[in-house]
């Protein structure tokens, strides 16, 4: 349990620094996972070069889910858009540094499957964007 | 007083992980299984295994006693009439889609009603959903009141819709609500309609007769009573199974075969198509059997003894909110949520402490967002849980506020 709920994990669940709205933003994108209920909205701001300037989840959902969300988004400020788009499972798995079985890995992934079809502009079918998820 | 039943359960006595004993508390999903029940699966297997019917061989006019046997047995543990009306199916969702695909699709035409509830299981709502789409049948619902009981109310006015059919649950699998089924069904009748109840969670918790009931059809599962998974029963009145056309064709469903037309078989074999789960048939007997010696009236009365100690527990828990109607409406089912901590995370860290609860929303989506929850944790109990195991879930959940709090 101890490896499951990180510090970080129970920290950025309760106080996520992202969590918020961004009104107006350049990408908006949400989805759900329905066996578990969890919904999570991405909005991000693409400054001239491309970037990532600003970026803020909303939703609900485990702590699994709001801190992966938490965590990814915070390793996005600055990044291009073709960079977002290399993203995958390691890398969400590394920011949260834990072991998942495959029920919760798709609470892990879940931002990381809405951040893609946003960048990506795929409405609906983001599932193969993001492998496990 | 130590629980009599829990030695004859193998997986009981099992760890979790080194040093944390399993507190099962999902039996609602589906039960554990006694000794009596493997062993006689085992023993079909080991010194029985042929098919069954129309063998003149030993081995198969064994399998095919035990197999029938079995739904004998079956039969007059709900009271049936006669064992023509038990069909084997694979659980109680094949038993409701039965109903839906050979009834429904006879009996029913466009702008028919069929009556639901908001309480129901995917299982009584997506058949319906199908047939109604198919056929443009009209469903509606009885409401889920404040109280989580069922507004009879509003469903004295649907029935004014002149429904053919009332089909619900007569547990919830979510909320624990017991509902008045005879009261339904007789309600049901007056109104000209005919009645399916859903006795997956019921059947297996309290005595439950078709015929006191005066109902229908009935659909259950022997998985959550003891029994293996892969096979359940449709039981029916014989004249209704006997309007009704075939579900699945081919082999022993059928008296004759021509190359281009059958002559379907006498019940209840007419809807048993296909060589069926035997094993699992004889060990639904077995189970039968175990409920019968451990008695229903006194199952019932534990699960209820257990049911409101684990309320008086959870309720000292703060933050924690239960979901489901007073003890004397209830059966042993304790849905809940804790304030901040999403279900999901309760279940997990419960289960660190090898308390197994469900969390999500066990199959109840349209419950679920009638109450506006995205999902609620789930303890439930059965003949073999006790007041350590509650007091063990109450544990748990200190550790997540702890953590969470």
């Amino acid at each position: 349990m101890d490896d499951l709920y990180r510090e970080v994990i129970i920290e950025r669940y309760k106080n996520p620094v992202y969590k918020g709205e961004l009104d107006p933003c350049d990408i908006r994108f949400e989805d759900e996972n329905p066996l578990c209920g969890d919904h999570i909205r991405i909005d991000l701001r693409v400054d001239g070069q491309g970037n990532v300037s600003e970026a803020a989840f909303s939703g609900h959902g485990c702590a699994i889910s709001q801190a992966s969300a938490d965590l990814l988004l915070e390793s996005i400020q600055g990044k291009s858009l073709d960079e977002v788009k290399q993203l995958n499972k390691e890398d969400v798995l590394d920011l949260i540094g834990i072991e998942l079985g495959p029920v919760r890995l798709k609470c892990a992934l879940l931002s990381l499957k809405v951040l893609k079809a946003g960048v990506y502009g795929v409405g609906g079918s983001s599932e193969s964007l993001v492998e496990g998820a | 007083m130590p629980n009599q039943f829990r030695a004859d359960f193998p997986v009981l006595s099992r760890e979790v992980r080194k040093g944390v004993p399993l507190v099962y508390l999902d039996s609602t999903a589906t039960s554990q299984k006694p000794q009596s029940v493997i062993e006689a699966m085992d023993r079909y297997y080991q010194a029985h295994n042929a098919n069954i019917h129309r063998g003149v061989h030993t081995l198969a006019e064994e399998a095919t006693a035990m197999y029938e046997g079995a739904r004998e047995r079956i039969a007059s543990f709900i009271g049936a009439a006669s064992s023509r009306e038990v069909i084997y199916t694979r659980n109680t969702t094949e038993s409701i889609n039965l109903v839906a695909f050979s009834w429904g699709r006879k009996f029913l035409k466009p702008g028919d009603t069929v009556i639901l509830t908001e309480m129901e299981h995917h299982s009584n709502l997506v058949p319906w959903q199908m047939l109604a789409a198919e056929l443009n049948v009209r469903l509606e619902f009885i409401p889920v009141d404040a109280n989580y009981l069922l507004d009879l109310n509003v469903y004295a006015d649907l029935l004014k819709l002149g429904p053919k059919l009332v089909s619900f649950t007569h547990m919830s699998n979510v909320l624990g609500t017991i509902n008045p089924a005879r009261q339904i069904i007789e309600m049901a009748h007056q109104a000209g309609a005919l009645t399916l109840v859903d006795g997956a969670q019921s059947v297996p918790h309290f005595k439950v007769n078709v015929a006191e009931l005066g109902a229908d059809f009935m659909a259950f599962s022997a998985h959550k009573m003891l029994g293996p998974t892969g096979i359940g029963i449709l039981w029916g009145k014989e004249n209704l199974l006997e309007s009704m056309p075939p579900f699945l064709g081919g082999g022993d469903m059928i008296k004759k075969v021509l190359l281009r037309s059958f002559q379907a078989n006498d019940l209840p074999h007419k809807f048993e198509a296909g060589t069926p789960a035997i094993a699992e048939a004889i060990g639904f007997g077995a189970a039968v059997d175990y409920l019968n010696q451990a008695g229903m009236d006194r199952i019932e009365a534990h699960e209820r003894e257990i049911t409101g100690y684990a309320l008086e527990r959870l309720a000292e828990i703060p933050g924690l909110s239960v979901y489901g109607p007073a003890l004397e409406h209830k059966g042993g089912v304790v849905a809940f949520t804790m304030e901040n901590v999403h279900p999901h995370d309760v279940a997990q860290i419960l289960d660190t402490e090898g308390v197994a609860v469900r969390a999500g929303h066990h199959c109840a989506m349209p419950l679920h967002q009638k109450l506006n929850l995205p999902a609620t944790t789930r303890a439930s109990f059965y003949l073999y849980s006790t007041q350590e195991e509650v007091d063990r879930l109450a544990a748990g959940l200190g550790s997540v506020i702890k953590m969470f709090g």
